[in-house]
Formats: C-alpha cells, sequence, structure tokens
C-alpha cells in the first residue's frame, strides 16, 4: 500500500516538510518519556553503547552497513546493541535498558526503514518468562487499544493450529509439501533450506492469522532458530518474539552464557555466510574475551521495534508516518 | 538486458515473469524475525491483464522487461490492425486486435492514445481519457428534458455504446469518458 503523498499546506508535494504529521512527531516524544518512566520505575539503569562498532554481527539473516575509515579501517553501523550491552552486564552493571538507532541494509517497506528505533533492555536474574510478561505490560502500556492478556503459544502449536504440521519433527519434505499446497505465490523458490521454508511458513501462512486485538507471544523456537537464546531441556530454544497480528514487535532470549555457545554461533553464522558468498564480518572479540572470564550473568535480554509500537499507537499503516524523515527523503 | 534486485522492486517496474511482460502493482517487504526476508509482490501480466501474486526470498535477481509507454497519435484500422505514429518521429506502428482491446470503440483519427510497447511491438493501448465524438443513432431527442434523469442507449462514431440523457440527438457531439463509459457532455463543435 502506497503511503500518502507528503504535502505542505498548500497542497503541493515537498521533499523537504517532515513526512509524519506533528501529532506523530509528539506521540513518539511522549512514548519515549513512558518507555522510560516504565524502566525507571522497576530499576532498570539507562546506558547508551556505541552505534558504531569495530565489530559487526555475524548473523547471515542481516545485512550490515560497513563504513571504512583510513585510520580505523572498517567500521560498522549496529544492527542492535545487544553485545555491549551484554559487555556491560558482564562488567557488573545489573539491569539495563537502551533507546537507540539500529541500522540493516536491505530493510525496506511498510513496517522497515533502513534506519530505526530499538528498545533493548536485559533483566538481570529474568528467564525469557518473567521478561515476556514484562514486555506484554510495557507494550500494553504503550498501545492502549490492545486487548489484555497477550496468548502465549509454543512455535510448534502455532504451526500446528494453523498448518496442522509439526514444525520440529515433520520432515523436511513434509514442510516443503505444505508450502508448495498452501502457498501458491511461492511455487518458484527453490525450498532447500529446512529453516527457510519455515521462515515462509511462518510469515505467509501462520502469523498471518495471529488477532489483531491482542499479542501473541510464539516461543520454544527449533534450536536451529535459537540465535543467541539458550536450549531448554527438550532441545528447543528459550526465545519469543511477540506478534500483534501478523507484525513481528520484540524478539527476546533467556541469554545463552557460555563463552562457548557464542563461539560455536557466530562459527555457524560465518559458515552460512561463506556458503552464501557473503561478505566475511568481524566478530566482536572483546565479547568472547569478556565472556571466557566467566560468561554472561543468568538474564534474558528483548529487543522491541519502537516505530512499530508507535504505528500501532497511532494506527499508522506505514513506517513512513511515524519518521519525521524516513529513508527517501533523509 | 537489465536485471533488477528485490530490493529495487517499487510499484510501476516492469519485470519479466514466466516470459511474459509484467508490471509490478505492489511490493512488500516480509522478515520474520531473525529469518529469511522475502519479497510478497503483486504483479499484472501486461499482456493478459491477469494479476498474480508472487513470492521472492529477499535479494533474489529477476529480468526487467523493455517496456515504455509512448504517446502516439491514432491513424486508421485496416480492420486487422490499427496503425499509430509518433508525432515525433513519425514512425509508424500496427497494433493487433489483442493489443488495441477496448480501446478500439474509442477510437478516432488523430487521437493521442498511450501505447505500450514491449521490445518495440504494442503490447496494449490505451485511449484519451476524455474523447468528442458524434452520435450515429439514437431515439429521437425529447426537446427541453434536460433533467438528466432517465436515459437511453447512444451509438457513437466509433462504434461505442454510451447511456445518453433524453434530450440528446443523432448528430450531436459528446463529450465521454472512455475508462468509465460514461457519457459527461454535449460537446460543442
Amino acid at each position: 500500500m502506497p503511503a500518502p503523498r507528503n504535502k505542505n499546506a498548500s497542497g503541493r508535494e515537498d521533499a523537504a516538510a517532515p513526512r509524519a504529521r506533528l501529532a506523530a512527531i509528539r506521540q513518539r516524544a511522549a512514548l519515549l518519556a513512558e518507555t522510560r518512566a516504565f524502566f525507571g520505575g522497576r530499576g532498570y539503569l539507562e546506558v547508551e553503547t556505541p552505534v558504531l562498532a569495530r565489530a559487526g554481527v555475524p548473523d547471515a539473516q542481516l545485512a550490515q552497513f560497513a563504513l571504512s575509515d583510513p585510520l580505523l579501517g572498517t567500521l560498522y553501523l549496529q544492527t542492535s546493541p545487544e553485545y555491549a550491552m551484554k559487555r556491560l552486564i558482564m562488567a557488573g552493571s545489573g539491569s539495563i535498558f537502551q533507546i537507540t538507532k539500529a541500522f540493516r541494509q536491505g530493510e525496506s517497506g511498510r513496517f522497515h526503514n533502513p534506519e530505526f528505533t530499538l528498545v533493548e533492555w536485559y533483566g538481570l536474574g529474568y528467564d525469557h518468562r518473567r521478561l515476556i510478561a514484562e514486555a506484554c505490560a510495557l507494550i500494553a502500556q504503550l498501545v492502549v487499544s490492545l486487548e489484555a492478556p497477550a496468548r502465549i503459544v509454543t512455535y510448534r502449536e502455532a504451526f500446528q493450529d494453523a498448518l496442522d504440521i509439526d514444525p520440529i519433527d515433520a520432515p523436511t519434505d513434509d514442510l516443503r509439501a505444505v508450502a508448495r499446497g498452501r502457498l501458491p505465490a511461492a511455487q518458484e523458490l527453490a525450498l532447500d533450506d529446512r529453516d527457510e521454508i519455515l521462515d515462509l511458513l511462518m510469515s505467509h501462512a501462520v502469523a498471518p492469522g495471529f488477532p489483531v486485538e491482542a499479542l501473541t507471544v510464539v516461543t520454544d523456537y527449533p534450536s536451529s532458530q535459537a540465535a543467541l537464546a539458550r536450549l531448554n531441556a527438550q532441545g528447543l530454544a528459550d526465545r519469543f518474539e511477540i506478534y500483534r497480528g501478523p507484525l513481528e514487535l520484540a524478539n527476546g532470549f533467556h541469554e545463552a552464557a557460555r563463552a562457548e555457545e557464542y563461539a560455536s554461533r557466530f562459527a555457524s553464522e560465518a559458515a552460512k555466510r561463506r556458503e552464501r558468498a557473503l561478505p566475511s564480518i568481524d566478530q566482536d572479540q572483546r565479547l568472547l574475551a569478556a565472556l571466557a572470564e566467566g560468561g554472561l550473568p543468568d538474564c534474558a535480554g528483548c529487543a522491541l521495534g519502537f516505530d512499530r509500537v508507535l504505528m500501532l499507537a497511532m494506527g499508522a499503516t506505514h513506517i513512513d508516518e511515524v519518521l519525521a524523515f524516513p529513508i527517501a527523503q533523509a | 538486458m537489465t536485471t533488477y534486485s528485490t530490493n529495487e522492486f517499487k510499484s510501476g517496474l516492469k519485470i519479466m515473469l514466466d516470459a511474459d511482460p509484467c508490471a509490478i502493482i505492489e511490493n512488500e517487504f516480509v522478515k520474520p524475525g531473525k529469518g529469511q526476508a522475502f519479497n510478497r509482490v503483486k504483479i499484472r501480466n501486461l499482456k493478459t491483464g491477469r494479476v498474480v501474486e508472487r513470492t521472492f526470498k529477499s535479494g533474489d535477481s529477476v529480468e526487467g522487461a523493455d517496456v515504455i509507454d509512448v504517446e502516439m497519435q491514432y491513424l486508421y484500422s485496416d480492420g486487422e490492425f490499427w496503425y499509430f505514429m509518433s508525432p515525433e518521429t513519425y514512425e509508424q506502428l500496427g497494433a493487433d486486435k489483442t493489443a488495441v482491446g477496448d480501446a478500439a470503440k474509442w477510437l478516432k483519427e488523430q487521437a493521442l492514445c498511450l501505447v505500450t510497447l514491449w521490445n518495440g511491438v504494442p503490447l496494449s493501448v490505451t485511449a484519451p481519457v476524455h474523447v468528442v465524438l458524434k452520435v450515429t443513432d439514437t431515439d429521437p431527442g425529447v426537446r427541453g428534458d434536460t433533467s438528466g434523469g432517465g436515459g437511453k442507449p447512444a451509438t457513437l462514431e466509433t462504434g461505442a455504446v454510451v447511456r445518453v440523457p433524453l434530450f440528446i440527438n443523432i448528430g450531436d457531439s459528446l463529450k465521454v469518458n472512455t475508462q468509465t463509459g460514461e457519457y459527461i457532455a454535449r460537446a460543442k463543435e
């Protein structure tokens, strides 16, 4: 759906004027203040970490903006403040939160702008269950129209409800057959990779069935999609995503703690990058060094897409409506 | 041949799909959490007019279609082809029945049309939005009835039939909207 054109007072298009209406700019300020009060009231310390860093994120699904400095070499614009915040936690910061800009190359659309605002926080001594409750409370406070309570379903249940297939145990061939049967628009896709099929089904057939009146929280992800979450006794990842309708708002983990887990997951992402001929990324040796000193204290962390929350609060249909200057005008 | 990455997808972009030229109507970028990103695209097949949905993996490339819109003047038809001329280059092209489609019933000599070319061959023809055409057949006019209520069919010089008010007579010139097929007003010659 195209966003309405930008118009100035005389009704003509004006590329210099802000894209967001003043009401959205004011609402952003109000929700930022409310977010800070929410965390302040819960004993979180607000922190800032570098937006521009020497090391990047190896995640093969993320494309980072890389800059070149004549003295410092390659510098990356962060895709999230995760690693630096974990280094603060290991240094004894206690529970922390941050409201920051993050950058992802090639992500542009109704719900994406290459530069966006993330709220990221880590609760010390939290597991993902406790963090889910806290994240839902924050979202409910910012988006008052949402009905409580949030529905919590496992990744397996979500697939079984929507597609009558078990995404954890079903053979890849069966998952592929469901994708081909349910999604005629995806007939031409190769669908070799199991996680790619799961991602296709999640985004095209499972999440579109989530209700728009309330939040849906998906938990217990397959281990292949653990990212930096712990694995539980069932071998599933203690990771969650919070959806409103099909729109993902937040992603969180009961954080993996041991240096070896980080090193092995970095290595597997680096291998995927090589396989797909993607540029290699300088790994965060400082994070790995800090982890080697005894690991990350028990904590759970969550990243919330602030612009999307603002969209919901405003009833906006395009992210551009809540950005003063979206990328096309930046 | 030009290729486009999904990053360049936007409404109006012309691409090749299943060997047919197509235009992107709507492009939606979807990315589940930390997973694979996709582009869900609504595409119009420019040959058949059919709209289909197609999902691409973000980062994939597709071949561009050499499709351009040019303004051309309609000259005449020999029944098999409709001939158009570029007012700039005086180049002439024949468009077949499939390409001309519904536009045929609105075409009067010298009308400036939008001709969509694929690899230089007419793919479709869009008549001007407003045309002025003479009535060649209709029931006799009811003098003085300018209420606009009711109405009757009238055949125009190009063969199109439109609903007109009762006061319209054979020989009147009418302004018509070709997109809705509706009568707008009586035109002064």
